[in-house]
């Protein structure tokens, strides 16, 4: 009976999720480009071929570390952020928090395109309103006539400070709304009692509130790597859709060599793979962490 | 001390009130510009509000003067893909909740940890792989396609999140039905269903907000037929049109994204604890 109900899900799933990733492990030896799709040559097995073609690519070291710089500024920003904002909503009076809380998750909800358009727009040249407010800011904050018509999307450095913006935007709802739920099953006596004996806000958060909400953290935490590794949409709108080959991250490099003629997709199974085992070995410690809480039992 | 008291509380409320209205602020700038005339929409001092406010952006939009398409194509393309992949994965992420919830088998949590593995496969490196096979299958530039995709894209989670919404079911409930004589179907659409229907909502909520906000997918698979084009392709299929015109733009991502909007202003309580039920199981 119980096999009889997975069947359909466990069939969807195997038949497109993990087949497909079984199919991107075996072209990743193979020569696999456009004479091989449309039947002109065989398929042939070239071993760590790909592999070594990857390794020996600057552009796979420019996207790497672009892929893990980026995840190290906007993780711990978007953790920060969220964590601030859920202990805020968590000593707000009920209508007040409800309408933060409505607003955070109202951009959680926000279509990721939507989201990168309205940032582009916001960061454009030509009537962009992000320039326009740096013009006009006092030169002492770094203001100025430099900021008039700059472009955010020419090099790395902007056009990854906008997707900067536009994941934390999005992610950090998310945090808010899970620590809240966290501090939300912490009774306030602890709180109180910790205060009493004296200790400040920063105390009673790293002995209090910090240790009995590690486990919500280190998923938040390891969920935030995964998502923001492997960022694809975001990146692709801000990056001018393939047009900037100094801004690509892994997964936009992946997906150029796959789908930009001519196609190789061997070579683009073998950076795909390479972006899958890294947020593989990510999930093996977010799986022992839902193990360890007991989600599996 | 009732002062300072009075002051932090103050203080508080100040803070949030920013927090709240900085959130909103790109939603805000995308409904004032898809109202605004091209020419302030490009003048060297914007203005937050549209002094002559204007439908003609989405009436460009709708009838499809920018891109030669209506909007309507492209909404009933995103309907059709979205509905039919919600109903079917919900059904089927529906038996799957209740195969872990309440049976004990032999591959029971090697089946929960996969789902929690395949979940986190990226989807632009798949993405390579499921384009051959589409391709040999002749499953290109078709809605069909595209809605297979996102029936088993969206499972790993829904599954995950429903198994907490049955578990929670009381089973003294079922078994007194069964004892009252009621067969396992009377049981699950007179007992089971009725109680999980909110959770079903919830799970129901997380498959159309992913299916309707999908990119990479919709990208990849209608490359070339632009009649087949989901919303979020449509949107951004904008800038490959030349000169980049903002107030269209806008227009569009608003049609695009007003209904999720109200749809999830209408079921935010309830998917606020699926959040939490479904990421962040403490």
């Amino acid at each position: 009976m119980p096999y009889l109900l997975i069947l359909p899900s466990a069939v969807a799933i195997g038949l497109l999720l993990a087949w497909p990733a079984i199919q991107l492990a075996v072209y990743s030896f193979q020569d696999y480009g456009l004479p091989q799709v449309t039947g002109a040559a065989p398929t042939s097995w070239v071993g760590f071929g790909n592999y070594r073609l990857v390794l020996s690519d600057p552009e796979f070291w420019s996207a790497l570390r672009i892929s893990v710089l980026f995840a190290v500024v906007v993780v711990p920003l978007t953790l920060l952020v969220g964590t601030l904002v859920g202990l805020l909503l968590n000593r707000l009076g009920r209508k007040m928090a409800a309408f933060v809380s409505t607003a955070a998750l109202l951009a959680w909800a926000m279509p990721a395109v939507s989201a990168s358009v309205i940032f582009v727009w916001l960061f454009d040249p030509d009537g962009g309103l992000a320039d326009y407010l740096l013009q006009k800011l006092p030169s002492w904050l770094g203001g100025g006539a430099r900021w008039s018509q700059f472009s955010w999307t020419n090099a790395p450095l902007p056009a990854y400070t906008v997707i900067t913006l536009v994941v934390l935007w999005q992610a950090f709802p998310f945090v808010a709304v899970s620590v809240l739920a966290g501090l939300k099953t912490i009774p306030a006596e602890l709180h109180e009692a910790a205060r009493v004996d004296g200790a400040g806000p920063w105390r009673v958060f790293w002995k209090v509130t910090y240790p009995l909400l590690k486990p919500i953290f280190l998923v938040l935490l390891l969920l935030s790597v995964i998502w923001d590794f492997g960022i694809f949409t975001q990146a692709y709108i801000v990056t001018g859709e393939l047009g900037n080959r100094d801004e690509f991250n892994l997964g936009i490099l992946a997906y150029d060599k796959a789908f930009t003629m001519p196609p190789a997709y061997g070579v683009a199974s073998a950076l795909g793979m390479v972006l899958t085992v890294i947020l593989l070995i990510i999930t093996a410690g977010y799986v022992r962490a839902n193990i360890k809480q007991g989600a599996v039992a | 001390m009732n002062r300072t008291k009075r002051l932090r509380a103050i203080t508080r409320n100040g803070v949030a009130l920013v927090v709240a209205l900085v959130t909103l602020f790109p939603i805000f700038w995308m409904i004032s510009t898809a109202f605004k005339p091209a020419t302030e929409i490009y003048s060297l001092t914007p203005h937050p509000l549209p002094a002559h406010p204007t439908w003609s952006n989405f009436a460009n939009v709708i009838n499809g003067s920018v891109i030669g398409m209506p909007y309507w194509t492209f909404l009933r393309n995103s309907l059709v893909v979205t509905l039919s992949s919600v109903v079917v994965s919900s059904a089927m992420a529906l038996l799957a909740a209740i195969a872990v919830a309440r049976f004990r088998f032999r591959f029971r949590a090697t089946y929960l940890i996969m789902l929690l593995i395949v979940q986190m496969l990226p989807q632009q490196a798949l993405v390579i792989a499921l384009f051959l096979d589409f391709r040999a299958a002749n499953l290109l530039d078709s809605l069909v396609g595209l809605t297979l995709l996102y029936i088993a894209f969206s499972l790993p989670v829904t599954i995950w999140m429903l198994r907490n919404f049955v578990a929670a079911v009381p089973r003294e409930l079922e078994e007194a039905a069964a004892i009252d004589g009621a067969g396992p179907f009377r049981v699950f659409f007179r007992v089971l269903l009725p109680l999980v229907a909110p959770g079903l909502v919830t799970t129901s909520v997380f498959a159309f907000i992913f299916a309707w906000n999908e990119f990479v997918f919709a990208l990849t698979f209608l490359g070339t037929d632009t009649a087949k084009f989901t919303l979020p392709i449509y949107v951004t299929y904008f800038f490959s049109k030349g000169s980049v015109d903002w107030g269209a733009i806008m227009a569009a991502s608003v049609l695009f994204t007003l209904p999720v909007m109200i749809f999830f202003l209408i079921v935010q309580r309830r998917l606020r604890a699926g959040l939490l039920a479904g990421a962040v199981k403490g």
